[in-house]
C-alpha cells in the first residue's frame, strides 16, 4: 500500500513535501527487509544536509543500514519517540514512525526522486 | 596420536557414495606443483611420549613452586581455589563455541551476563562487555571509543602506567589519527626516590585531549592523586580511563567512584598462574553513554517464546560481522573461558573475600617495606602504595635479581629496563601466599648481598 | 528445566566462598594503610557458600551444548575435537607457573617452545617468519596489515586501499579500517572464486594488499591464487590470507608455496584449542622474509649454545600487540597437538575433513539447493531457498536441528549467498555421526515440505525456546541490579 503523496529514492527513504517543509521516513520495503528495528541514530536539528547525504543510521538486530536524506535541507525536528520506540518503525513506516522533519533547500531538486508507481515498480524488480 | 575416527573401510564405502576412487582426487583443485609437500616433521607421538617431551620442556623452566615469586607488574602470583579450574574443566564450557544459538547455550551466556555485572560492581561502572584479549588490548581499544567519541586525538598517558599497556596502545594507534602523549608525572630524586608530579599531566590536558590514561594503582604500586586530573578533564570534556588490577578494587576507590568514563584492566591472576603471560582476559567498563561504543561480546537478559528468562549476545549491530568497515574493532574472538574463571572465583570471594584477600596483600606488602635493609636499601616512593612498591638497591636491580637466584628467590622486576634511569630500581610485588618468614628471607638475603 | 537464577539471587549476608589465611593484624583499620579518601564504601560482589557457587556454576554448564557433547557442524569454526592431553601439558607447572618478567634463563623451556612452535608452524605453513604474539585471527589480521603498512611506509609508498572480497569475513574489513586502510570489495564468479577480472581491474598503485581467504568461505579452492599473487606483486601490493580454513589443508599444500606473503593461523580451529565459549583463542602469524624485520617484539632468538633469549624490539617492529608472549597456554596446547599429530597425523587431518564435508555434499545436495555443485574443501555451503518457498527459513532449519540434538551449521554466511547453511563436519567426526547428522537435515526437508510450522517453531527440546533478541536489543538489561 503505497502512498501516493509521498517521494521515493532507490535506497528506500521517503519524502513528503509540504509547501518549504519536508517529511522523511524509510518504507515498508526497507522495514520489512531490516527486521524488528531496535535503535535509530538522527541528526540534531538544525544540521543541514545535501541531497544522498547520510543523515543517520538505523539498526536493526542483525542490520545496519545508512539513512539517505532524498532531498536537500536543515533539520527541524526529529522523532525523539523513537528513542523509546523503534518499532513504531516497523509497524507505520509512513505514519508514527516518521523520522525527521526538514526545511528544504530554497533551490531543492525533485526530479530525481521516484513517484509511487516508480517506487512499487523498483521494489517488484528486487522480489523477483 | 590422531584424533580421526575414520578407517580405511570408512574411507572407501564414503569415497564411493563420492564416485571417487581416492582420496588424493579431492584435492586437483591445488596447483599440481604445490600439492603434497614433503613436510619435515617427524612422525606422531603417543599421548604418553607427548607427555613425557612437554614435561621434559617444563623442567627446562625454573617455575614458582620452586622459588620464592616477588614479581609483579601486573602478572600476579595469587592461589586459586581448586574448584575454578576444575569447574572451567567441565566440557560443556570450554569445548563450546560463541553463544550464538542462544538456546543451546544458556550456560554461556548467564556466565557472561555475571561477569558483566561482577564487572560493573567492581568498577562502578554502569556496562561491561564479554572480555577482551588482555588488559593491554582493552586499554588500546579504550583509548579508540574516546576518541571516536570527542572526535579528538591527542592521547595523553601517565607514564606510570605498564609499559606494556602503553606500548600496545601505540601499535594500535600508529595507523589511525591517534597522537599518544606519554606524560612523564614523576621525577627522581636525588636519592633515587620516586617523587610524584601529578601537576604535569594536570597541566597538558586542554581542549584538544580525547582522553587522560590513569593507572590505580600505577606500575609502581602506589595510589597517584587523581582528583585534579580528572577535575581538569571533565572540565575540558576530555573522556577518563582508569587502568586497574582487580585485587586492590577490592579496597580501593573504584573508577566509577572518581568520575572515570572507562576503566580496564587484567584479571588473569584470579584465574590461574601467570602462565608466563597469557592467556588472560582485560575488563571493559564503561558509563552507560558509551553503551553503542562499546567494542566486542556483550550478553543481554530477556526472555523466550515461552515467556522464560535467558540470555542472548546483544546489541550485535556494533560487532565487525554485522558493521564490517564500519565497526569500530575487529574483535571477535574474546576471553570468554578465561572471564568464567573470573567469574567463578569473584563469586566465591564475594564481597568481603575479595577485600580480606586484597588486604592480606597490603598487609604483607606494608611488613616488607618495614624490614627493608636500611643500610643499603630505601624504599621508593612516600605515597600511599597497596601491594607493590620499588625498592632503591645499592647495585643495579638486574644483578639483585641475579644474585638472588641461586637462593631460590626471584625479588621482583627490574625497572631499569623501561627507564634507563632507574637501573637501580626493583619492583618489589606481594600476594596472599608472602608468608612473613618468606619476607624476611627476602629482606635478609638483599641485605647479605655484596 | 528449573531456571538457574542469578548467582547475585544465591546470596546470603556472611557466606563466602573461600577461605583465605587469616589477617595478621585484624585489629588495624584499613585507614592506618591507605588515605580514608581513597577506600571503597561498598563492594557489592554476592556472598555464596562454596557448595553453591559451584552447584551454580555445574548447572549452568548443563545448559551448553559443546563439541563433548555431539556434532557441531560449524563451517568455518573448525570445531574439532578438543584433545584432553592437551589441557594436562597446558597444565604442567613447569608450562602454567611461569611468570612472563622472569629473566630468559629461568624460562629456557617457555622460550625453546615457542621457538620450536614457531619453527613447526613455518614448515607446515611454509613461511620463514612467525609471531606467536596475536591472541586471536581477528588480532593476526591486525597485526599482518600493520606489517605490511610498515613495510610499505618504508618503501615511501603508503597507499591507502585494501581489496576484499564479498565473501570475506567481517573481520577483514574491520581490520583494514583499524589499519587506517578503506575496503574495496571484489566479487566473486559464477564459480565461486573472486572474479580474477575485477581484481586485475581494481589492482592499482593504491592498493596495499589483497586479503584473500583460502580456501575461501564458500569452501572452495582459490584456483587462480598463484596468479592473483603474481598479480598483486605487480602492482606493488601485499597479499594477505585468512587462515581460517587451514584444516582443508594442513599436508596437502603450504599456503606460502602458493605466493601469499602474511597469513594468520587460527590455533582454535585447525590447531585444536579449545573454544571455551569464545575464546581464548591464538593467532599465530606467519610472514614471508621481507615482512620479518617488522615483527611485534620481543621476538625469540637462539644462539650457538642452544640459549634462547628475548630480543626486545628493534625498531622498525610494529610495537607489540600483547602485552606479553601471546596467549602461551594456548600455545602449550597447540604444540601438543602438533607434536601428537605429527607427519602422518597432520596429512590426515585435511583428507578427512575435505572427504567428510564432500561426503555430507553429495548426501544432501538433492534436498537442500548447492550453489556451487563442484568439489568443496572442508566445508560446503547449500542455500535454503527451497525450503524459503516452503515457508520455513534457514534460521529454521538450523533451529530444527537443535531438536535433532545437534547444534547449528553456520547460517547466513558467506553473505553472498541467501539463505546460506555453511556445514564443516571436521576430520573428528565418524562416518556414522555424519550419517545421522545427514539425516537430520533430510528429516527436516521432509517437515518442511509436509508442514513448515514445525520448523518455525523450532527449537521444543532445547533448555529455552526462541528468545527475543528485538527487545534485548530495544531495551538492554546487561548487569543485575539489586532490588
Amino acid at each position: 500500500m503505497l502512498p501516493s503523496d509521498l517521494k521515493y529514492t532507490r535506497e528506500h527513504e521517503w519524502v513528503k513535501i509540504d509547501g518549504t517543509n519536508g517529511l522523511i521516513g524509510i518504507t515498508n520495503y526497507a522495514q520489512s527487509e531490516l527486521g524488528d528495528v531496535v535503535y535509530v541514530e538522527l541528526p540534531v536539528p538544525d544540521s543541514t544536509f545535501a541531497q544522498m547525504d547520510v543523515f543517520g543510521v538505523v539498526e536493526s538486530v542483525k542490520a545496519v543500514s545508512d539513512l539517505y536524506m532524498p532531498i536537500g535541507g536543515q533539520i527541524i525536528s526529529r522523532n525523539d519517540s523513537l528513542t523509546h520506540n523503534p518499532e513504531k518503525i516497523n509497524e507505520d513506516p509512513y505514519g508514527d514512525g516518521w523520522l525527521i522533519k526538514i526545511k528544504l533547500d530554497d533551490n531543492y531538486n525533485a526530479d530525481d526522486l521516484l513517484d509511487s508507481n516508480e517506487y512499487e515498480t523498483l521494489v517488484n524488480d528486487l522480489h523477483s | 596420536m590422531t584424533y580421526t575416527p575414520n578407517t580405511d573401510e570408512d574411507r572407501r564405502i564414503m569415497l564411493e557414495s563420492i564416485g571417487l576412487d581416492s582420496i588424493d582426487q579431492l584435492f586437483t583443485d591445488i596447483p599440481k606443483a604445490h600439492r603434497d609437500p614433503d613436510l619435515k616433521l617427524k612422525g606422531p607421538l603417543s599421548e604418553m611420549d607427548v607427555l613425557a617431551h612437554l614435561q621434559s620442556i617444563a623442567n627446562e623452566n625454573v617455575s614458582l613452586d620452586q622459588l620464592l615469586c616477588f614479581a609483579g607488574g601486573g602478572w600476579y602470583d595469587h592461589y586459586v581455589p581448586a574448584f575454578v579450574d576444575q569447574l572451567m574443566l567441565r566440557s560443556e564450557f570450554y569445548t563450546a563455541y560463541t553463544p550464538y544459538q542462544p538456546e543451546i547455550s544458556q550456560g554461556t551466556l548467564q556466565v557472561i551476563y555475571e561477569f558483566q555485572s561482577m564487572v560493573c560492581d567492581l568498577t562502578q561502572l554502569d556496562v561491561a562487555n564479554a572480555s577482551m584479549y588482555d588488559g593491554g588490548s582493552a586499554l588500546a581499544e579504550a583509548i579508540s571509543v574516546a576518541t571516536n567519541f570527542t572526535g579528538r586525538s591527542k592521547v595523553l598517558i601517565a607514564e606510570t602506567v605498564d609499559p606494556a599497556y602503553v606500548s600496545v596502545a601505540k601499535t594500535y594507534a600508529s595507523p589511525v589519527d591517534i597522537t599518544i602523549s606519554p606524560v612523564r608525572n614523576f621525577d627522581v630524586d636525588q636519592q633515587g626516590v620516586l617523587i610524584e608530579r601529578q601537576e604535569r599531566l594536570q597541566s597538558e590536558i586542554d581542549d584538544e585531549t580525547a582522553c587522560v590514561v590513569l593507572q590505580r594503582p600505577n606500575f609502581f604500586g602506589w595510589l597517584e592523586e587523581h582528583f585534579d586530573v580528572i577535575a581538569t578533564a571533565q572540565q575540558k570534556d576530555a573522556i577518563v580511563i582508569v587502568v586497574g588490577d582487580p585485587v586492590p578494587l577490592g579496597l580501593i576507590k573504584p573508577p566509577g567512584d572518581l568520575g572515570a568514563d572507562i576503566a580496564v584492566g587484567e584479571l588473569r591472576h584470579l584465574v590461574g598462574p601467570p602462565a608466563f603471560g597469557g592467556p588472560g582476559a582485560g575488563y571493559f567498563a564503561a558509563k552507560s553513554k558509551f553503551l553503542r561504543s562499546v567494542p566486542g561480546r556483550i550478553a543481554g537478559k530477556t526472555k523466550d517464546n515461552a515467556g522464560r528468562d535467558g540470555y542472548v549476545l546483544t546489541l550485535r549491530t556494533r560487532e565487525q560481522d554485522i558493521r564490517r568497515e564500519r565497526a569500530s574493532s575487529n574483535i571477535c574472538t574474546n576471553e570468554a573461558l578465561v572471564a568464567l574463571g573470573a567469574t567463578i572465583h569473584m563469586a566465591a570471594l564475594g564481597k568481603t573475600g575479595l577485600q580480606h584477600l586484597a588486604r592480606l596483600c597490603v598487609e604483607n606488602a606494608h611488613l616488607a617495606a618495614e624490614r627493608i635493609p636500611r643500610s643499603r636499601f630505601k624504599l621508593g616512593t612516600d605515597r600511599p602504595f597497596l601491594r607493590e612498591f620499588p625498592v632503591i638497591c645499592p647495585i643495579p636491580a638486574e644483578q639483585v635479581i641475579d644474585s638472588l637466584a641461586p637462593h631460590g628467590i626471584l625479588p621482583g622486576i627490574d625497572l631499569g629496563q623501561f627507564w634507563p634511569e632507574l637501573a637501580n630500581h626493583l619492583l618489589i610485588a606481594f600476594t596472599e601466599k608472602t608468608s612473613e618468614p618468606a619476607i624476611d628471607r627476602l629482606m635478609k638475603t638483599l641485605g647479605g648481598l655484596k | 528445566m528449573k531456571q538457574e537464577p542469578v548467582i547475585y539471587e544465591l546470596s546470603s549476608s556472611g557466606r563466602v566462598g573461600v577461605q583465605l589465611p587469616p589477617l595478621r593484624d585484624p585489629q588495624k583499620q584499613i585507614n592506618e594503610y591507605l588515605p580514608a579518601e581513597e577506600i571503597r564504601n561498598q563492594l557489592p560482589l554476592p556472598e555464596v557458600s562454596q557448595i553453591d557457587v559451584v552447584r551454580h556454576f555445574v548447572r549452568l554448564s548443563q545448559l551448553n551444548f559443546s563439541i563433548d557433547s555431539d556434532m557441531y557442524p560449524l563451517g568455518s569454526c573448525t570445531m574439532k575435537y578438543n584433545p584432553k592431553i592437551n589441557e594436562v601439558t597446558g597444565r604442567l607447572s613447569g608450562l602454567s607457573s611461569i611468570h612472563p618478567y622472569q629473566p630468559d634463563d629461568q624460562i629456557q623451556g617457555a622460550l625453546k617452545l615457542l621457538w620450536h612452535l614457531q619453527g613447526l608452524l613455518s614448515e607446515i605453513a611454509g613461511f620463514p617468519g612467525v609471531t606467536l604474539q596475536p591472541s586471536a585471527g581477528a588480532q593476526g589480521e591486525f597485526t599482518g596489515l600493520m606489517l605490511i603498512r610498515a613495510m610499505l611506509t618504508e618503501k615511501d609508498s603508503p597507499r591507502s586501499k585494501v581489496l576484499i572480497p564479498d565473501s570475506a569475513h567481517g573481520t577483514n574489513p574491520a581490520t583494514a579500517t583499524m589499519c587506517g586502510y578503506k575496503s574495496v570489495g571484489v566479487p566473486s564468479g559464477s564459480d565461486g572464486e573472486i572474479d580474477i577480472e575485477s581484481v586485475r581491474r581494481l589492482l592499482d598503485e593504491d592498493v596495499a594488499a589483497i586479503m584473500m581467504t583460502v580456501p575461501n568461505t564458500l569452501g572452495v579452492f582459490e584456483t587462480r591464487i598463484e596468479q592473483i599473487c603474481e598479480m598483486a606483486h605487480a602492482a606493488g601490493a601485499q597479499v594477505y590470507c585468512d587462515g581460517a580454513n587451514m584444516n582443508a589443508m594442513v599436508g596437502r599444500v603450504r599456503p606460502g608455496d602458493l605466493g601469499i606473503d602474511v597469513m594468520h593461523l587460527n590455533l582454535h580451529k585447525t590447531f585444536s584449542t579449545p573454544h571455551g565459549g569464545g575464546g581464548p583463542g591464538a593467532g599465530a602469524l606467519c610472514v614471508k622474509e621481507h615482512l620479518i624485520p617488522y615483527l611485534p617484539g620481543p621476538t625469540v632468538e637462539v644462539d650457538e649454545n642452544d640459549q634462547y633469549s628475548r630480543k626486545h624490539t628493534n625498531s622498525r617492529s610494529i610495537g607489540k600487540v600483547h602485552s606479553h608472549m601471546g596467549n602461551f597456554g594456548n600455545l602449550v596446547r597447540a604444540y601438543t597437538y602438533i607434536l601428537s599429530n605429527g607427519k602422518s597425523g597432520l596429512k590426515s587431518i585435511a583428507d578427512n575433513a575435505v572427504l567428510n564435508a564432500n561426503y555430507v555434499r553429495v548426501q544432501l545436495r538433492d534436498r537442500y539447493d548447492l550453489p556451487f555443485d563442484r568439489t568443496c574443501m572442508h566445508e560446503v555451503v547449500f542455500s535454503g531457498t527451497r525450503q524459503k518457498t516452503l515457508g520455513a527459513s534457514t534460521l529454521d532449519i538450523a533451529k530444527r536441528l537443535i531438536d535433532y540434538g545437534f547444534h547449528p551449521p553456520t547460517i547466513y554466511f558467506p553473505l553472498i549467498v541467501p539463505e546460506a547453511l555453511m556445514i564443516e563436519p571436521t576430520e573428528t567426526e565418524s562416518r556414522e555421526t555424519i550419517d545421522r547428522f545427514v539425516e537430520a537435515l533430510r528429516s527436516i526437508a521432509d517437515e518442511a515440505e509436509r508442514d513448515s510450522s514445525i520448523l518455525r517453531n523450532a527449537p521444543v527440546s532445547a533448555p529455552l525456546g526462541r528468545l527475543d533478541e528485538a527487545t534485548a536489543a530495544r531495551q538492554p538489561d546487561l548487569r543485575y541490579s539489586q532490588p
